[in-house]
C-alpha cells in the first residue's frame, strides 16, 4: 500500500434482519476487506445504534482510519447520523462516504445471490468513490429573524401566533380579503360540539393586533429565492381598494351598493355587494372591493359607495403592491378546499338545489348563516323531513383520482345528524357510510351518542341520486341487508372530502416542494419529520399537507412554529459546502456556464479573465461542471474524478466473467 | 445460450429520482437486481462523458432519473439533462445504431411505483437487445458468452473520440498551448498554461 494511500474502514449493517434477509452481510464483509485501501471491514447488527457508532470512532481513533464507508440504508436517511459520528471522532465528515444497501438492494431484490452480488458492487463503487474523498468546511450563513406563514386558516393563525409569542416578526400571508379560512365557515366542531366562531374569532384577533405579526390579506406568493435562513418572498397584494386602518365596518357604503353577487363565504347560499365583508367577524374588519364587479367610480357609472363612505375610507385609485420580504424560514398552511361534486354527475349536486354539500349544510345550520341556522331546503324553503347523508363523496374513490380517506368526513356529517337532529328531532336521518372511522378522543363514543339519538346508519355506497313525484331518490345498495333499495327523501347531504387548496401545484413548483401522491405537499419523513419538507427552512402546517381534524392541525402548526422558532433561535445557518469551484488557471472564458446557472452564481472577472464562482449563490447542482469545454470547473464532493471511479468499480466485473473476477486473496484484515 | 444478464448504471439526482427509488425500497417493490445507481445532487449534473465511459466500460445500458419538468430542485437542471440526452442519443445511434440503451425518466419523489416499473421495462428492453457491441456495425453476431461480447481493448479505438467531442465541442484553438486534447478529456486540469492567457 503506497504510504499516503487512504486507510478506508468498511461498516456493514445488517439493519436487524433488513438487510441480512436479503444480503450476506458476512460475506459481503469479508469481501470488502479485500478491496484496495480498506484497512477494516466489519459487520455490525445495527450501526446507527451507539455501539455502532462507537465501533467507528473507535477505529478511527486506533488504526488511525482516514476514509470511513457505511453500507447500510440511504444516505437520504442516515448520511447526516454518520457524518456526525466521524466529525466527533475528529475526521472531516465529507470524508465519509454512505453506500445504500437497504432501499436499493436488499428491500427490492428477492434473490439472496444477486442481492450479495449486488451489495459488493455497490461497495466496491463506495470504496472507490471513499478513496477519492476530499475534506470540505462547512459554513455557517446568519439567519433572518423573520418568518412567513402562507396561509391564515387556524393552522396559519396558530403557527403566527406561536412564532410572534416567541419573538420573532411574522408575514401573514392570506389570498382572501379575511383570515379564517375554513373554520370560520364552520358552526359546530366534533366532538365536543364547541362554537366554531366562538373559538376561533378569538385567534383571529389575537394575531391581527400582535405587534410582532404583520398581516397581508389579498395577497399571493409569487416568487421564492435565496435558502434557509435567507429566503426572499416576492408576494403580490391585490388593491383591497378601502383603507383598512380607516374603515370601520359600518356597512354604509354596501347598503347603496347596487349590485349582487353570490357570497363565497356562504357558499352561493347569499349575495354581496360588489363592495363587502365577506362575513361579520372578518380580519381585518374592513370592507372590500371587487374591482371586477365593481361599476366603478365615475357619478354616471355608479360611484355611490364613495358618497356614502363619511370616513372617505374608499380609494380607487389604490394599487396592486409587489413586495419583497426577507425571512429566515416559510411556513406552508394553504390547507385545503372541498371536493367539487359536480365531480360524479350520479348524484345531481347543480342539478337539484335539495343535494347539497356538507359545508353548505353547515351553512345552513350556521346561526350566522343565510337562514340564520334554519334548516330549509333550498328549492322551496320548507323544513325537510327526511335527511340523507351520503359518505366518502369524492374520498376512497380511485375514479375520481382520490384514493385517500380524508379523516375528517365521518365525524363532520355524524356532527352535522346530531345538529340536525338536535334542532328537529322528529326528522328521519339516514346516513349511507361504507365505513366510520371514528379514531380520535371522544369520537367513537360521540358516534354512539348520535346513534342514539336515532340517526340511522345503513352501509352502502348510493349509485344513484334522481328526482320522482318531487321527491328525491337515493338508489343504494345496502350492503348489510344485501339488497339494493329506493330511498326516497327531502334533501340529501353529500360528505365531501377534502382536496388540496387551489394553486397548490403552483405554490409547490414556486417553492419547488414535493407533492405526494394524493397532491398534498410532501413532509420530509412520513413519521418522524412530519412537519418538514425536502427544503430545509420550509415547514408544513394542517391540512396543507393532508387532510386532518382541528386538534391535528393546531397541533402540526405549533410543531411548524416551533420548528422554525428553533431554526431563528440558533441564529446560525449551515450553509452546504457543495459548490462549484473554478481552476482560473484552466478556465478559458467561454461564459458556456455563465448562461446556464439558474443562480448567477458564476460571473465573469474582468481583472483575472476568467469566470468566478460566488459560493453563496451557488447551489451546487453541478450543471456547470458538466458543460464546461475546458473541464474547468470542479463541483466539490461530486467530483467527475469521483464519479469516474464510481463507474470504473461499478463495472469492473462486467467485462469479464461474473463470479471469476472475485478475486479471493484475503489480506490480514480485521474482522469483527 | 444462457440468458444475457445486462449490466445497468443508473444515475439519480438527489431529490427526486433518488428519493423515488428509496421509496421503492421502503414499500418493498421488487425490481432487477441489474441497476447500480450512482447519486448526483441534479440531473444537470450528468456529464455526457459519465455516459460515453459506463458504455466504454461495459454498461448495457444506462437509466437516468431526473425531476419531472417544473419540478427540478435546481430550476432547471432536468431540462439541461433532457437536451443532453437527446442530443447523446443521436450519437449513440451512430456508434452502436441502438440509441434506446439511454433513457431518461422523470421520477418524482413520491413515485416509488414508477421507479420500479420503468426499471424493469427498462432492464427487459436491455435484455432483448443483447450486450452492447460498439465495434460491430451489425447487431450481435458472435456465439461467444455475452460476457465476452464487449471487450474493452476493441471498444476503445472507436469510443474516445466522440468522448471528447461530446459536450465538449472545444473550441479550444484560443487557448493558446493545448498540449493534446487528451488532456482535457482526461479531466486532469493540472497542466499551466504557458503565458497568460
Amino acid at each position: 500500500m503506497a504510504k499516503n494511500a487512504p486507510k478506508i474502514g468498511v461498516y456493514i449493517c445488517h439493519c436487524g434482519i433488513n438487510i441480512a434477509q436479503t444480503v450476506d452481510v458476512k460475506a459481503v464483509a469479508e469481501y470488502a476487506a479485500t478491496l484496495p485501501n480498506v484497512v477494516v471491514a466489519r459487520d455490525y447488527m445495527y450501526m446507527c445504534s451507539d455501539p455502532g457508532q462507537d465501533l467507528i470512532k473507535k477505529d478511527i481513533k486506533e488504526i488511525g482510519l482516514t476514509r470511513v464507508v457505511v453500507a447500510a440504508c440511504s444516505p437520504r436517511m442516515h448520511e447526516p447520523t454518520f457524518r456526525g459520528a466521524v466529525f466527533g471522532a475528529g475526521m472531516n465528515p465529507y470524508l465519509y462516504e454512505m453506500c445504500n444497501i437497504r432501499e436499493q438492494c436488499s428491500w427490492v431484490h428477492v434473490d439472496k445471490a444477486e442481492a450479495t452480488a449486488k451489495a459488493k458492487d455497490l461497495i466496491r463503487s463506495a470504496v472507490a468513490r471513499a478513496s477519492l474523498l476530499e475534506p470540505l468546511e462547512d459554513r455557517y450563513a446568519d439567519v433572518t429573524k423573520a418568518v412567513m406563514v402562507v396561509g391564515a386558516g387556524i393552522a396559519g393563525i396558530q403557527a403566527a401566533l406561536d412564532i410572534a409569542e416567541a419573538g420573532h416578526k411574522v408575514y401573514l400571508v392570506e389570498r382572501e380579503p379575511s383570515i379564517g379560512g375554513h373554520m370560520a365557515q364552520l358552526d359546530k366542531t366534533f366532538p365536543t360540539l364547541d362554537c366554531s366562531a366562538c373559538i376561533l374569532t378569538p385567534k383571529m384577533v389575537d394575531v391581527s393586533r400582535h405587534p410582532n405579526v404583520e398581516l397581508l390579506t389579498l395577497s399571493t406568493v409569487k416568487k421564492v429565492s435565496g435558502f434557509v435562513g435567507n429566503f426572499t418572498v416576492t408576494v403580490h397584494q391585490k388593491a383591497r381598494y378601502v383603507d383598512v386602518k380607516q374603515c370601520t365596518a359600518c356597512g354604509d357604503c354596501a347598503k347603496v351598493c347596487p349590485q349582487r353577487f353570490p357570497n363565497e363565504f356562504d357558499l352561493g347560499l347569499a349575495t354581496r355587494s360588489a363592495i363587502y365583508q365577506p362575513f361579520p367577524q372578518a380580519v381585518p374588519a374592513a370592507y372590500c372591493r371587487n374591482d371586477q364587479q365593481c361599476l366603478g367610480s365615475l357619478p354616471l357609472a355608479c360611484g355611490k359607495c364613495l358618497q356614502a363612505c363619511e370616513k372617505k375610507c374608499i380609494d380607487f385609485d389604490q394599487k396592486d403592491i409587489v413586495r419583497d420580504y426577507e425571512v429566515g424560514a416559510i411556513v406552508i398552511a394553504t390547507g385545503t378546499d372541498v371536493f367539487d361534486a359536480t365531480t360524479l354527475p350520479e348524484f345531481g349536486y347543480g342539478k337539484y338545489p335539495d343535494v347539497l354539500t356538507s359545508l353548505e349544510f353547515e351553512r345552513l345550520c350556521s346561526a350566522g348563516g343565510p337562514t340564520q341556522g334554519h334548516i330549509v331546503r333550498i328549492s322551496d324553503g320548507e323544513e325537510p323531513k327526511d335527511v340523507v347523508f351520503i359518505h366518502c363523496v369524492g374520498s376512497r374513490d380511485k375514479a375520481v383520482g382520490n384514493e385517500y380517506c380524508s379523516r375528517v368526513c365521518c365525524m363532520f356529517i355524524i356532527k352535522q345528524a346530531h345538529l340536525l337532529k338536535d334542532k328537529m328531532p322528529d326528522t328521519n336521518v339516514t346516513s349511507y357510510y361504507m365505513d366510520i372511522r371514528a379514531y380520535g378522543k371522544g369520537f367513537e363514543e360521540f358516534y354512539d351518542r348520535v346513534r342514539e339519538e336515532g340517526v340511522r346508519f345503513k352501509r352502502g355506497k348510493p349509485s344513484e341520486i334522481f328526482r320522482r313525484k318531487g321527491k328525491l331518490v337515493v338508489r343504494v345498495d345496502d350492503t348489510l341487508l344485501g339488497k339494493v333499495i329506493e330511498h326516497e327523501t327531502d334533501m340529501v347531504v353529500l360528505g365531501v372530502g377534502l382536496v388540496p387548496s387551489e394553486g397548490y401545484r403552483e405554490l409547490a413548483q414556486t417553492l419547488k416542494l414535493s407533492l405526494s401522491s394524493d397532491r398534498f405537499f410532501l413532509e420530509a419523513h412520513p413519521k418522524l419529520r412530519p412537519v418538514d419538507t425536502n427544503i430545509d427552512g420550509v415547514y408544513l402546517a394542517g391540512c396543507a399537507q393532508g387532510p386532518k381534524d382541528i386538534p391535528d392541525t393546531v397541533a402540526q402548526a405549533k410543531g411548524a412554529a416551533s420548528s422554525a422558532i428553533a431554526l431563528l433561535n440558533r441564529g446560525k445557518v449551515k450553509v452546504d459546502p457543495i459548490v462549484a469551484d473554478i481552476n482560473e488557471d484552466v478556465c478559458s472564458s467561454c461564459h458556456i456556464c455563465e448562461a446556464l446557472c439558474p443562480y448567477q452564481a458564476l460571473i465573469y472577472d474582468e481583472h483575472k479573465h476568467t469566470m468566478t464562482v460566488n459560493q453563496i449563490l451557488c447551489k451546487g447542482c453541478g450543471v456547470c461542471p458538466s458543460a464546461c469545454p475546458s473541464a474547468a470547473i470542479t463541483l466539490k464532493h461530486f467530483t467527475s474524478a469521483q464519479i469516474d471511479a464510481q463507474l470504473e468499480a461499478l463495472l469492473e466485473r462486467a467485462g469479464s466473467s461474473e463470479e471469476g473476477a472475485m478475486q479471493e486473496p484475503v489480506k490480514e484484515k480485521v474482522e469483527a | 445460450m444462457a440468458e444475457f444478464n445486462p449490466t445497468i448504471i443508473g444515475f439519480a439526482c438527489n431529490w427526486c429520482c433518488y428519493a423515488g427509488a428509496d421509496l421503492a425500497g421502503t414499500s418493498r417493490m421488487k425490481y432487477p437486481p441489474n441497476l447500480r445507481l450512482i447519486r448526483v445532487m441534479c440531473s444537470g449534473r450528468i456529464d455526457p462523458q459519465f455516459i460515453l465511459k459506463a458504455f466504454k466500460e461495459g454498461a448495457d445500458g444506462i437509466f437516468i432519473g431526473g425531476c419531472h419538468p417544473g419540478d427540478c430542485h435546481y430550476v432547471s437542471g432536468n431540462y439541461k439533462a433532457e437536451k443532453r440526452i437527446d442530443l447523446l442519443k443521436g450519437l449513440l445511434a451512430g456508434l452502436s445504431n441502438e440509441p434506446e440503451r439511454l433513457e431518461l425518466h422523470w421520477v418524482s419523489a413520491t413515485e416509488g411505483q414508477i421507479f420500479a416499473n420503468e426499471v424493469t421495462s427498462f432492464t427487459e428492453r436491455i435484455r432483448k437487445l443483447g450486450p452492447l457491441a460498439l465495434d460491430a456495425p451489425a447487431p450481435v453476431q458472435q456465439d461467444a458468452p455475452p460476457e465476452k461480447q464487449t471487450p474493452v481493448p476493441a471498444a476503445e479505438p472507436v469510443v474516445p473520440p466522440p468522448a471528447e467531442d461530446s459536450g465538449r465541442k472545444p473550441d479550444l484553438t484560443h487557448l493558446k498551448a493545448v498540449p493534446e486534447a487528451g488532456q482535457f478529456a482526461s479531466r486532469i486540469p493540472q497542466f499551466k498554461i504557458p503565458d497568460g492567457a
